[in-house]
């Protein structure tokens, strides 16, 4: 085809001068066609819920009598009434606050140990065996899906099934009961962060290998020490990866799901709202709400986005000139 | 790009052809004139429950029932619903646990069979019976299996400290005491956040009934005196750290029932299935007992499960399929097959007539189901409401905290907190409420 085009203008061209300034307005739905999976896939899967999602968040159910007949139940418009539901419920600003303090907890460990174990590796280049078994172990637990991690350390968490009790009282030392309303928080953080460093460690140990050693060596040349370069020179290049591990790690943190709802059932002290997201789950599938869970979901989603991109645009220049 | 989505198109198409067509006759309430044998279909999850309906299908060449097994309670009810938004798909009869049943009616799945099942209601104990009538003139469904609450104890932990099966819940009070202080390990019960069946069952034997109805508007009455006395005496033990403040059904439970941590347990009649998966080492140590009472003048019990037989609005033979639920649910045969090999503790009158042998778990007490005829008989009446769901979910919640903070008056503050977040769904979603 743009062996024919070239040709047929020129004729056109000779024929008549006023196409020259404008290309004959032939529209070709080739590149439509090879795009068309990809709309679809988005539109079915990805825009047309997140449409509906939105439609139902200003619904509403609304029963006449005592709802026991036929017809009975109907749907109508809402208005804003349930985001107001959601934003004013008792249990929703604890459980932002709470997931504010979990992320206090979970990211800047859960990156600091990422970025240390990959110092810690990249500092090691030339022992090669030893280096991949720590990082294919420090790895492994991000493979582990996060309701089986959950499962795994409740039954650690537990005082009568956990052998870490066992222990501790073999020693004559008091066991701490970690599903407690003082340390509930962190037996769900410590989950999260022994799941996420290894990805984490993964992407910034990438990023160290990318580095030339060559700037290393003249560092050496110049009298830095291992610690001064890690400073120095590595810290700052993968500072790219650390803002995208951070985002990665703050969207997570909204998120937070699977191990606190795997956990509950464990223990009381954490409610069936503990988290945004639970508390999503529990308007949806507890209550048969889903218009409350729609509009919750919406106001999630907009933290995330502003969250997030707010982020990005604090630090962006900041941390992507150092390619320059 | 037509051509992309033809495919696509071609799909939802057929569909939409299929889903209309199964669904042409309307269902409207007129009942349809079977020509021939009728062909009815049964959701249910009790195990062999086909082999129960064989016996019915071989008297009954003209009404042929096919069961379709479920998962479960919640899965098929998850099920039933869908099928009744999409207008086609459901059954003609489904097992409906007692709980669901004002939801099931509320979203227009369940038929009143009234005129259909006619006089059965004296062969049911009260309490069974006013779980498919919700207080009303309608019928929703045949009670099935119930769970009457009956007391289950380690007889060689009783036997070691002096003690009898409690008679009044101020002997288990003293009972969990005794055992506490003879062994600081040892919990004569728990108190479980993550069980609301069973507080509701306690709070039906007390003389509770949790919802109402009052003209065209329901009523809530969890907040009430009755139940505002057991929470404050569960309250009071775990204050007083005489029970255990876990909630059941962990592993750590599992194992506290197995190494004799936990020697009793307040539960149903289903318990010793339970038991033996749970509590393995301790087969031959468990007795069973009816229920300590708050008044032994007049003994009363409560409900921890049980589910009934009722007919969808989408069948269109609701005659018929009355007619299978009442045999199912009444005839001697059929009990009989229920309780031998689907496993169920049949609602009826007349289940003690066919339950002679004991579970296995307790095959040292020939007179198990003497007992639990005892307790079933005496089944108060308690009537759910439209949003069981909510108010079981503000259990957890609130009786979460309370049984972790270990004081009583949380206790009865949880039962407060039920009550305004019950009343503030059914207005919310515009029902009225009484009182």
């Amino acid at each position: 085809m743009s062996l024919i085009t070239p040709a047929r203008r020129t004729t056109a061209t000779a024929q008549a001068p006023a196409a020259q300034s404008r290309p004959a307005p032939r529209r070709s739905g080739t590149p439509w066609m090879f795009l068309a999976p990809a709309i679809v896939l988005f539109v079915l899967f990805l825009a047309a819920p997140i449409v509906y999602a939105g439609y139902l968040s200003l619904r509403k159910v609304q029963v006449s009598g005592l709802g026991l007949g036929a017809k009975s139940r109907t749907e109508v418009w809402a208005g804003l009434s349930n985001y107001a539901r959601s934003l004013t419920d008792p249990e929703f600003l604890p459980s932002v606050l709470r997931v504010g303090a979990y992320g206090l907890i979970v990211v800047p460990t859960m990156l600091g140990l990422a970025l240390l174990m990959a110092l810690l590796l990249d500092a090691n280049r030339t022992r090669e065996s030893i280096g991949k078994f720590a990082r294919i172990s420090i790895f492994l637990p991000y493979a582990v899906p996060a309701v089986v991690a959950s499962l795994l350390w409740g039954f650690l968490y537990l005082p009568r099934v956990s052998p870490f009790n066992d222990a501790l009282e073999a020693l004559g030392l008091p066991a701490p009961n970690l599903l407690s309303n003082d340390l509930t928080l962190w037996a769900v953080a410590n989950i999260a962060v022994w799941g996420g460093v290894g990805f984490n460690m993964i992407v910034i140990y990438t990023a160290l290998r990318a580095v030339p050693t060559s700037l290393y060596e003249s560092a050496r040349i110049d009298g830095a020490s291992e610690t001064a370069i890690a400073w120095r020179i590595k810290i700052p290049i993968v500072m790219p990866s650390l803002v995208m591990t951070f985002v990665f790690s703050l969207i997570a943190t909204l998120q937070v799901f699977a191990e606190p709802m795997t956990l509950r059932p464990l223990a009381n002290t954490i409610s069936t709202t503990w988290t945004p997201l639970m508390k999503v789950y529990r308007d949806a599938f507890t209550r048969n709400d889903i218009y409350a869970a729609a509009a919750t979901s919406v106001i999630i989603a907009l933290a995330t986005f502003i969250l997030s991109f707010g982020f990005l645009k604090l630090v962006g220049r900041r941390a992507f000139n150092q390619e320059d | 790009m037509k051509t992309k989505f033809a495919p696509l198109v071609a799909a939802l198409t057929l569909f939409a052809v299929t889903a209309c067509s199964s669904s042409d006759s309307d269902s409207s309430t007129q009942q349809e004139e079977p020509t021939g044998p009728v062909a009815l279909t049964y959701w249910s999850w009790a195990p062999n429950m086909d082999k129960v309906v064989a016996a019915w299908n071989a008297k009954n060449p003209n009404i042929q029932v096919t069961v379709n097994k479920q998962d479960g309670g919640d899965p098929a009810v998850t099920k039933l619903l869908t099928a009744i938004k999409a207008g086609s798909g459901a059954p003609d009869i489904m097992q409906a646990e007692y709980q669901k049943i004002p939801t099931l009616v509320s979203s227009d799945a369940i038929v009143d069979i009234a005129a259909e099942v006619g006089s059965v209601k004296d062969k049911f104990p009260e309490g069974a019976w006013s779980g498919v009538t919700l207080g009303s003139e309608a019928v929703y469904g045949v009670p099935q299996d119930s769970g009457p609450l009956m007391f289950f104890y380690r007889s060689d932990v009783f036997d070691k400290n002096g003690l009898q099966a409690p008679k009044t819940w101020d002997d288990y009070a003293a009972a969990a005491e005794k055992i506490h202080k003879a062994n600081p390990k040892q919990y004569l019960g728990t108190f479980s956040s993550n069980d609301p069946g069973l507080f509701a069952g306690l709070a039906q034997q007390a003389g509770g009934s949790w919802w109402g109805v009052k003209g065209d508007a329901w009523s809530v009455n969890i907040n009430e005196p009755n139940t505002q006395k057991v929470a404050a005496y569960w309250g009071g033990l775990v204050e007083k750290g005489v029970i255990d403040n876990k909630p059941m059904y962990t592993p750590e439970w599992n194992a506290a029932l197995n190494d004799g941590t936990q020697v009793g347990w307040v539960s149903a009649v289903w318990a010793p299935g339970v038991l033996e998966g749970s509590a393995k080492d301790t087969k031959g140590k468990w007795k069973a007992a009816t229920m300590p009472q708050w008044d032994v003048a007049a003994p009363a019990t409560g409900n921890w499960g049980g589910s009934a037989t009722s007919v969808t609005t989408q069948s269109k033979y609701k005659k018929q399929a009355a007619q299978f639920a009442t045999w199912l649910n009444t005839d001697p045969e059929a009990l009989k097959l229920l309780a031998g090999t689907a496993n169920v503790y049949p609602a009826a009158n007349d289940a003690a007539s066919v339950l002679t042998s004991p579970p296995a778990f307790f095959s040292d007490q020939p007179d198990f189901y003497t007992i639990a005829g005892e307790a079933a008989k005496v089944t108060k009446p308690f009537t759910y409401g439209p949003n069981v769901n909510v108010a079981y979910n503000a259990f957890n919640d609130a009786f979460g905290k309370a049984a972790e903070s270990k004081k009583a008056t949380a206790f009865t503050e949880g039962l407060a907190t039920m009550q305004q977040t019950t009343v503030d769904d059914l207005k919310n979603t515009g029902f009225t409420v009484a009182g």
